[in-house]
């Protein structure tokens, strides 16, 4: 092993941005609107690219010869390092937006900060990622605010999709002896840093569409250990199928 | 101008090769012809995002599953671009949505059977995209100016699409025997259905004459098929793929391959509704237009209010 904190460190990046657009990928061809299915599949293309991106610099940091594929399809379910919220069900579209939503708030002041980072790879997946992600918030943002400023009946789906998912906000800024190794080393940023810009942009946001951030602030956690929902074994049983049932093939 | 004079210089446009735009005057059937063939082709790029939809979530590595979350895409921005088409003639979106739910529009057969194996997801790329490049390309030449420019655009991305395609069965067909198998498989599952996307036999077409006299059509059906049967074996060869049809041979006279006759009771009946995934493609498209109905109603509605506040 090369470096074992920042191997860990990217794989998580990894393995949230794999879960989400392989999430976002069940979609295709279901969309409210045409235009949106469009939108969402964007956004899945631009996740899975990082997911190859950031899986290339992990095994490189593991120094075990392994391939972005064998990473991303061949570990075991506790393996996976992503947080709980990725992995939640698409449920409605307000489901599907608000998950979108707090994670991209969450990912684009990260990756702005991680542009910084002496890492070189890294600051190089980040300052192309931040474009992306900045694109990503922006229509989710716009999505919340339609649905919360919409009609009656969106406005409800907007709030219960929130009430739902803030359980699993918290696990974003979850940070362990990986982060702290790494801040010391002077590679990562503090999550806290991120956590204030994530809910100023959160508290803006649901403002504007007239929805109500949620005083119960139980947490659900788990992921970043590869402690999963129960819904992680059927994504890994459709993500994986093709490697487990045809092994050591090419495609 | 009276009716006859406003026709003898539509006609002639159409002898000149004058491209047909929004605004010109053009006889009632032509117009309905019209948006009856393009939203056809809208609807079939629709549905057709299902049977490849479905392989998304289990492609077998990520950068299959980028490619073709990249070619799913592609489709629905085909459809939005028709359907826009479709808009330049005073047709409606949603009625013509509608239309393809109730079953009284059509879209291609072919999205009728499924994709079981990812074997399928090559093939349709190079078959089922290569068949329908052949249709396209001779439509973009079509006398309608903005039906012509979406084809240009559309066939290009087809094209990519078709080379993804046949690059995918290459690695398969180069793999393992399992791999291999997989394709001809697919293949086997394919070849007549990518066939019958041409159409009925000249024959048959009810629509065919009209059409081509407008220059909406600049081939017929058979003429289609027989260029695509001609270009498509030699592309078998190469993948060392077996065309499942014992009478397919070059026949020097002609200069073209002879095929079999294409099992016609079974296109007849696909069209009618009783192909294997006729009713599961069109329920999930009105499950997506019932479940998306709220979402489209709080875009409206939203729209609305900030209309109101900027006039207020
Ligand atoms: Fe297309
Ligand atoms: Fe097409
Ligand atoms: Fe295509």
């Amino acid at each position: 092993m090369q470096d074992q904190a920042l191997f860990e460190y990217v794989l998580r990046l990894a393995d949230d941005s794999l879960i989400l657009g392989q999430r976002l990928g069940e979609w295709c061809g279901h969309g409210p609107i045409l235009e949106e299915d469009i939108a969402l599949t964007n956004i899945s293309l631009d996740l899975i690219g990082q997911a190859i991106s950031l899986y290339d610099l992990a095994s490189e940091l593991e120094g075990a010869g392994k391939n972005h594929d064998q990473l991303a399809y061949l570990r075991f379910e506790n393996e996976y390092k992503n947080v709980l919220l990725v992995e939640q069900p698409n449920g409605d579209f307000a489901m599907t937006i608000l998950r979108q939503f707090f994670f991209d708030a969450f990912r684009l002041p990260l990756y702005e900060a991680l542009m910084q980072s002496p890492v070189a790879q890294l600051a190089a997946i980040a300052a192309k990622s931040v474009k992306e992600t900045r694109y990503h918030l922006k229509h989710t943002s716009e999505w919340v605010i339609r649905m919360g400023d919409g009609t009656d009946e969106s406005h409800e789906r907007a709030q219960a999709a929130i009430d739902h998912l803030w359980r699993y906000t918290s696990e974003l800024f979850f940070e362990d002896n990986i982060d702290e190794q790494l801040q010391e080393r002077q590679l990562v940023p503090s999550l806290k840093g991120i956590q204030a810009n994530w809910m100023e942009t959160v508290k803006a946001v649901l403002s504007e569409a007239t929805l109500t951030i949620p005083t119960n602030n139980w947490k659900f956690e788990g992921g970043r250990q590869g402690r999963h929902s129960e819904h992680m074994g059927y994504i890994l049983a459709d993500l994986q199928y093709m490697q487990r049932a045809y092994p050591n093939m090419e495609w | 101008m009276t009716q006859a004079e406003q026709e003898r210089r539509f006609l002639d446009k159409i002898d000149r090769e004058i491209k047909i735009e929004p605004n010109d005057w053009m006889p009632d059937e032509y117009r309905q012809t019209l948006i009856r063939q393009i939203s056809q082709h809208a609807h079939s790029e629709i549905v057709g995002m299902l049977p490849e939809g479905n392989w998304i979530t289990r492609a077998p590595n990520l950068r299959r599953k980028a490619v073709l979350l990249a070619k799913v895409q592609d489709e629905a921005g085909h459809g939005l671009y028709l359907y826009s088409a479709t808009e330049t003639l005073g047709a409606d979106r949603e009625q013509l949505m509608d239309d393809m739910h109730s079953g009284k529009a059509k879209y291609s057969s072919i999205f009728n059977y499924p994709a079981l194996t990812w074997a399928d997801i090559g093939t349709i790329g190079w078959l089922v995209d290569g068949a329908a490049i052949m249709n396209q390309v001779a439509l973009c030449r079509t006398s309608y100016g903005p039906y012509a420019r979406a084809m240009v655009k559309i066939c290009k991305e087809e094209s990519f699409h078709q080379r993804q395609g046949y690059e995918s069965l290459m690695k398969l067909c180069n793999g393992t025997p399992q791999q291999k198998a997989m394709a001809q498989d697919a293949m086997n599952r394919f070849w007549w259905p990518a066939l019958m996307m041409f159409g009925p036999s000249d024959a048959e077409s009810t629509h065919s004459d009209q059409s081509i006299k407008w220059k909406i059509k600049r081939f017929t059906n058979d003429e289609l098929r027989q260029s695509f049967v001609d270009a498509t074996v030699s592309q078998a060869e190469i993948l060392g793929l077996t065309i499942p049809d014992p009478n397919l041979k070059w026949n020097e006279e002609r200069g073209h391959y002879d095929f079999s006759e294409i099992n016609w009771e079974e296109f007849w009946q696909v069209v009618k509704g009783n192909g294997p995934c006729n009713k599961e493609r069109i329920a999930a498209r009105l499950k997506a237009k019932q479940e998306g109905l709220w979402v489209r109603e709080a875009a409206n509605a939203f729209a609305k209010k900030r209309a109101m506040k900027k006039s207020a």
